[in-house]
């Protein structure tokens, strides 16, 4: 990408707030960015590790209540609350990572076993009062920087876009590191990667955490940005499969994947909502629709399209 | 370096490896062969630290590595490939070799010049930037010994490198196995390809049905009645001692 | 709270639940043993069926038990179909394509639901709902005892079928060792949609079975897509017994864990179940070695 280019799109991306005038738009980009940080979160252990999480809603839910039970019930400041969502969610990613990867789950195993700890927790954290119980936990408006709210939708959207761009830099950093180019050998085949010396455990183990993590901020964000949470919402397949679409339609395993797929799948969804009408359950059968045909006819995703599209025919070697 | 003492395997009610004891000294190339079926690949799995020994232990470089895992046994100095080859199908030639050079080579950039020098060594320099799975049966095979020769190994494992090789490609390979032996590296190859058995190795162990029949200098034991009836069947040997016999 | 007055009719309820657990898990153990792919879709299928049921029982009065005989070819057809054409031709070797595909399936089917028929859960009321059989040791609800018989009738068939008809013969062989079976003019995609195909047609005779005895809602799969695996892994893929048995198992886990400890933990030992068994003995009570 031409340095021009490149600092254009940072401008760009600063100046939103200042030049979309309607909330609804500068919204919609928080949205996106949300988004683009928990794909590529998914991304880090799916794309580039090969193992399938189906339950990433996991932390989601735990960064998300830790943040909002932490503010709200002991009375921690936000950002230290932000924070430790992030760790918590982590280590929840060591447990279930440790559990899984230590007993050999690979696979459709292990998408089923990621799905059975996000069942749990859910229930787990609806049985519990303090978190609000099944009715759900409104966080109190409390309009204040320290209380990461903020008046306007512009301080949200800075905050997203600093998550956003974050993620996008975990990814940049992660495929010139050592850890990506394991975690890539791993993906395309085991054995191979353990015969030289990779040592496998430790790598996903490595990678489940810090997707855990940046999953985890991203509900601590969702927490704060919309003020209420209920089990369902944030441990259901809901977040699970959005979660792992948007890198899939975006191209999975790239570092612009996920936030091209964001983007993709948030335009499209607010199509759908324009032409069809608001209508329960309507936006999810077109996601569901999309994750099939998209693995059906483009596993390499928008950017393979593009990819195939803008290079030349190559002569066949 | 390596030496295997008393080494079992039993799966179910198949004694796959039975009592196998071997040693390879620094330096040498020792070939292991034997008949399909005879527990070579479970051996070499076994002393890789992929399959754990019932009974025995394998020392390497002065190490007990029984039961070690495969990681492990890589990083104290031992790297195998496999029979079946197994390419980081998606990745270019360079980006496979760099897999294992990262054992060594925290650095991208480091493990990546690696990885074009050891390439270009085995003469895998024009396939570089190609992905893996695009290459052929003898550049994957290369592919395999490359990757494995990028983690530094003191002692290389290789399992049946040359089957599936054309003649010209024999003769491309068996030098740059020399070669990698003449490097430094100590080399114990599973072998059917007799040629390369007889040119490359100094002394061979013949397995066969889970154990070690006989041990010498390839030539010796081509002789041996035992190893040839491992191979042609019982009274073989004795057969082709009478044709030998009436011919003479 | 031990005492077996209470204990006994909830191990009974447990256990006539968990004979339609066992069937539904039948299929997907089916569709296991034989593609070697983890069907997500089976709960949103059985969903369908549901609604299936209960509006042909709305609209044509059609009694749920009598349906049965509608909706197991329908079911089948519907799983033959779906093989054959969605998800037995994606893939591309690797496995986990497959299972983002039954995924894609059973969210467009969950929320067709829901756009369809809205959230709300619907039941039907038959002139035997509330009739109750004395047992001696308990009262035991109509619709559950005859659930419960039919279900293992419903098994009896299935298993005959696979071990005794031509059919049978060729899924067996397909299931062990497809590339064989095509050398032997076994024609292996047919059998993969036909095997998928019994396994809708359990779902088609589940739903009919369940109807009376619970509910219909647009999630209702994901209730049962959970226990249904927990029931597979338990049991062991592929095994036939295991399904029948893990079934029963996990009916009375949920029954007497919701007695003993609250609704919530009854379901959470479920699935707490089934990460157990994953861990430590993924090859369940009766099943073979692991793909």
């Amino acid at each position: 990408m031409s340095r021009a280019a490149a600092v254009t799109g940072v401008v760009l991306a600063l100046a939103v707030p200042a030049l979309v005038h309607s909330d609804f738009w500068v919204g919609f980009c928080i949205t996106v960015l949300l988004s683009t940080l928990m794909a590529s979160a998914w991304n880090v252990l799916g794309g580039f590790g090969g193992q399938f999480s189906f339950g990433h809603a996991a932390f989601f839910g735990t960064g998300a209540y830790t943040a909002a039970v932490l503010h709200v019930a002991l009375g921690v400041n936000a950002w230290l609350a932000f924070a430790a969502a992030g760790i918590a969610a982590g280590a929840v990613g060591v447990v279930i990572g440790y559990l899984s990867f230590r007993y050999g789950l690979r696979g459709s195993y292990f998408a089923l076993v990621t799905l059975a700890f996000a069942e749990v927790l859910r229930i787990a954290v609806g049985s519990v009062d303090f978190a609000g119980g099944g009715v759900g936990l409104y966080l109190p408006l409390q309009v204040g920087i320290a209380n990461m709210q903020f008046a306007s939708k512009a301080g949200y959207y800075y905050v997203a876009l600093a998550l956003g761009a974050g993620a996008i830099a975990v990814a940049w950093r992660l495929e010139r590191s050592r850890l990506g180019a394991w975690l890539v050998a791993i993906r395309e085949n085991e054995d191979a990667a353990r015969a030289l010396g990779v040592d496998t455990l430790r790598c996903k183990l490595q990678a489940i955490t810090i997707s855990g993590a940046m999953t985890g901020l991203g509900g601590a964000f969702y927490a704060n940005y919309y003020l209420y949470l209920d089990p369902g919402l944030a441990f259901g397949p809901g977040v699970s499969v959005e979660v792992l679409l948007a890198p899939i339609v975006g191209g999975i395993g790239t570092i612009w994947g996920p936030f091209i797929g964001a983007a993709a799948l948030q335009l499209a969804g607010e199509m759908a909502r324009r032409i069809l009408g608001d209508a329960p359950g309507l936006s999810l059968v077109f996601y569901g629709a999309l994750l099939v045909l998209t693995v059906k006819f483009l596993p390499d995703g928008l950017i393979g399209l593009g990819r195939r599209m803008l290079q030349p025919r190559a002569a066949h070697a | 370096m390596l030496e295997v003492r008393g080494l079992s395997k039993r799966f179910g009610g198949l004694l796959a490896v039975s009592n196998v004891s071997l040693a390879v000294k620094e330096g040498e190339i020792v070939a292991l062969i034997g008949p399909n079926g005879a527990g070579k690949t479970t051996l070499f799995a076994m002393i890789s630290g992929f399959l754990a020994p019932d009974a025995g232990s394998v020392a390497f470089a002065g190490q007990n590595v029984t039961g070690w895992s495969p990681h492990e046994v890589c990083r104290l100095g031992l790297a195998r490939t496999f029979q079946i080859v197994q390419p980081f199908g998606r990745l270019t030639v360079r980006e496979n070799i760099a897999v294992g050079a990262h054992l060594h080579s925290a650095e991208r950039k480091e493990a990546l010049a690696k990885a074009t020098d050891i390439g270009m060594r085995l003469g895998m320099g024009p396939l570089l930037d190609r992905p893996a799975a695009a290459l052929t049966v003898a550049a994957r095979k290369r592919l395999e010994v490359a990757r494995a020769l990028a983690t530094n190994p003191k002692l290389l494992l290789l399992d049946e490198v040359m089957a599936g090789l054309n003649p010209t490609e024999l003769g491309e390979l068996i030098p740059t196995l020399r070669t990698i032996r003449d490097g430094g590296v100590t080399i114990l190859m599973i072998e059917h390809v007799m040629q390369a058995v007889v040119s490359l190795a100094e002394r061979a162990y013949v397995l066969n049905q889970g154990s070690i029949i006989a041990e010498g200098a390839p030539a010796a034991i081509a002789k041996m009645s035992s190893v040839v009836e491992a191979y042609l069947g019982h009274g073989a040997a004795e057969r082709l001692g009478r044709v030998a016999a009436g011919a003479a | 709270m031990l005492d077996p007055i209470i204990l006994i009719p909830a191990a009974i309820n447990g256990l006539t639940m968990g004979a339609v657990y066992a069937l539904v898990a039948l299929g997907l153990t089916l569709i296991y043993g034989v593609l070697h792919i983890i069907n997500f879709a089976h709960g949103s299928l059985l969903m369908v069926a549901l609604y299936a049921a209960f509006f042909l029982y709305r609209l044509l009065g059609i009694d749920p038990y009598l349906a049965i005989v509608v909706l197991v070819p329908v079911f089948f057809a519907a799983g033959y179909a779906l093989q054959r054409s969605v998800i037995g031709t994606s893939g591309q070797g690797r496995d986990q394509n497959v299972l983002l595909i039954t995924l894609g399936v059973s969210i467009v089917l969950e929320n067709a639901a829901l756009y369809f028929f809205s959230a709300d859960t619907k039941t039907i009321d038959t002139s035997y709902s509330l009739e109750v059989v004395d047992l001696g040791v308990a009262l035991v609800p109509l619709p559950r005892l005859i659930g419960f018989v039919a279900a293992l009738v419903l098994a009896a068939v299935l298993w005959a079928l696979i071990a005794r008809t031509d059919l049978g013969r060729a899924i067996r062989a397909v299931a062990k060792e497809p590339h064989g079976a095509t050398h032997v003019g076994v024609d292996v995609n047919h059998v993969f949609a036909m095997s998928f195909g019994i396994g809708t047609a359990c779902l088609g005779a589940a739903a009919c079975l369940l109807l009376p005895m619970f509910y219909v809602s647009p999630h209702v799969g994901n209730v049962f897509v959970l226990i249904a695996f927990t029931v597979v892994v338990l049991g062991g893929m592929g095994s036939f017994v295991g399904a029948l048995i893990g079934g029963l198992l996990i009916g009375l886990t949920e029954s007497l864990g919701g007695l003993l400890f609250g609704e919530a933990a009854g379901q959470l030992g479920i699935f707490l179940i089934f990460i157990a068994v994953l861990l430590f003995r993924p090859t369940g009570l009766f099943g073979s070695r692991l793909a």
